[in-house]
């Protein structure tokens, strides 16, 4: 009788095994899961950068360089640990997040990541003296 | 009549032990007599970053300290620095606070419960636990953007709120994730091999768990009721929290703890999702941090305290953190003596070890 309850039990599992879909994903055929809030890779606007270089003295990982006189500004992507810390703390509002990981690669292939600025400081309506 | 001594070295790489820890086992047969412990594998100096940077962006680096209890890390960091300065958070982020703990509690518990298969050699049981850990993990994704490194706390409360809508969808998934749970954890308490390898071994008594300063499920295994959480900190308070021990004071009253607290978990999560208040989930942070503060909270290894001092200038003075696995080495040596020397790798385990926030 026990025998019996014990086999029920394990043609039970037995068929659950057999039957139900693998759990895990066939990456990269399939894509990887994300979510709306995954941090995935940092963005970066040139067009509205001031070059105030607060994101390079404030990133954790020093992922960031700002080349003022050049107006180049860089990320290395593989020093950038995704924090979003830069995203806060530009005023400007030029970083943002996307939610796709980056495929794997080395370093020669995908390192340091080089952008022109292109802002332009606009003319600032003169004040009347008072 | 005695046999001859040897010393037996162990880890800090080997196959069965994950975590880079060195034991010097001197044997007398296969009996173990001592075991010395000598740490320092991986020590990365991550708290004296704490004068080169922002106190508000080393939230980030606080938070790297492990990685699995990385958000515990981070908001005893930013509660510390909140105590420091006299902020309060609001309620929604307390709680929000809250949840998170106890998720990272689930997915550090049922990565400790595959482990801990692995090293009993039953690998079809570690896969199910680390099954149940992904869809844990998922939920924190969703939920903060980070599988295991959150990256969502700060000073003065939490970078994202969950909407009430997924907060209950939440509560819906952790009916099947309960389910899941039960069977697992069925297999840990009342399996018959598995109960041969862990019931008597690594014993603890509960006054040597106290003298020896055991913390977390140690502690509570061996029948100490001591959790942080008692202390009611963040929302805990509200939610009338209660610890839970075992006392056998063995591998496996260790095992049960972490087991029971699965569903407490689980219960405490749905109490949050329910009573979560509406509301901001953070406030303005002005001024720098001036003064001393320890600040403590219960991770799933057991108590953790950040020491906190600061000058009135926005980087700290001085940081310094005491993780559970630390205070938990003394409780292991004593466990060692006397055990056999194949069942050395699982009652290291037994304590969760984690060096690498241990040495940081
Ligand atoms: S996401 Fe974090 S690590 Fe990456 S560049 Fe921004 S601040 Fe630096
Ligand atoms: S990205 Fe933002 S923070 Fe960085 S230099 Fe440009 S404006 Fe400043």
């Amino acid at each position: 009788m026990y025998g019996a309850v014990i086999a029920m039990k394990m043609l039970k599992t037995i068929i659950k095994q057999l039957t139900h879909k693998p759990v895990t994903t066939k990456f990269p055929a399939e894509p990887a899961k994300k979510f709306e809030a995954t941090r995935g890779h940092i963005v970066f606007d040139p067009s509205k950068c001031t070059s105030c270089t607060i994101c390079q003295k404030r990133c954790p990982a020093q992922a960031i360089t700002v080349d003022r006189a050049n107006k180049i500004w860089t990320i290395d992507r593989f020093k950038c640990v995704i924090c979003g810390g830069c995203i806060e703390m530009c005023k400007f509002k030029c970083l943002s997040m996307e939610n796709t990981y980056s495929a794997a690669a080395t370093p020669a292939e995908r390192g340091i990541d080089e952008y022109v600025i292109t802002y332009v400081k606009p003319e600032r309506p003169k004040k009347e003296a008072e | 009549m005695s046999s001859k001594r040897t010393v037996i070295p162990f880890g800090p790489q080997h196959p069965v032990l994950p975590e880079p820890i060195h034991l010097d086992l001197v044997v007398e047969d296969e009996h173990v007599v001592e075991a010395i412990p000598s740490i320092g594998y991986v020590h990365r100096g991550l708290e004296s970053l704490v004068d080169r940077r922002d106190y508000s962006d080393f939230v980030f680096l606080a938070e790297r300290i492990c990685g699995i209890c990385s958000f515990t890390h981070s908001s005893t960091f930013c509660q510390g620095i909140e105590g420091l300065m006299g902020i309060e958070i609001p309620d929604r982020a307390r709680y929000l606070r809250t949840l998170w703990g106890e998720y990272s509690r689930l997915h550090s518990h049922l990565l400790w419960l595959g482990l801990f298969a692995d090293a009993l050699g039953f690998e079809s049981l570690f896969y199910n636990a680390w099954k149940i850990r992904e869809s844990i993990l998922n939920e924190m994704e969703a939920t903060t953007g980070g599988r295991v490194i959150q990256g969502v706390c700060k000073v003065g409360g939490v970078r994202r709120d969950v909407s009430n809508d997924f907060l209950s969808g939440m509560d819906n998934r952790l009916d099947a994730v309960e389910d899941e749970m039960r069977e697992l954890v069925n297999v840990f308490l009342n399996d018959y091999t598995v109960k041969k390898r862990v019931c008597g071994k690594g014993k603890l008594s509960a006054a040597d768990a106290y003298a020896l300063g055991a913390v977390g499920p140690v502690a509570r295994g061996s029948g100490v009721a001591q959790d942080v959480r008692m202390t009611d900190y963040l929302a805990y308070k509200d939610l009338g929290f209660k610890p839970i021990i075992a006392d056998s004071c063995d591998g496996y009253g260790r095992c049960e703890v972490r087991c029971k607290e699965l569903f407490q978990s689980v219960d405490l999560i749905r109490r949050i999702i329910t009573d979560i208040p509406d509301g901001d989930v953070s406030v303005a942070v002005k001024g720098n941090p001036d003064g001393e503060y320890f600040s403590r909270s219960e991770q799933p290894r057991g108590e953790v305290i950040h020491y906190i001092r600061g000058n009135g200038t926005k980087n700290l003075t001085q940081f310094r953190v005491r993780t559970p696995t630390l205070t938990n080495v003394p409780a292991l040596v004593s466990m060692l003596a006397g055990c056999e020397l194949a069942d050395v790798p699982q009652i290291v385990l037994t304590i969760d070890p984690c060096i690498g926030c241990m040495e940081r």
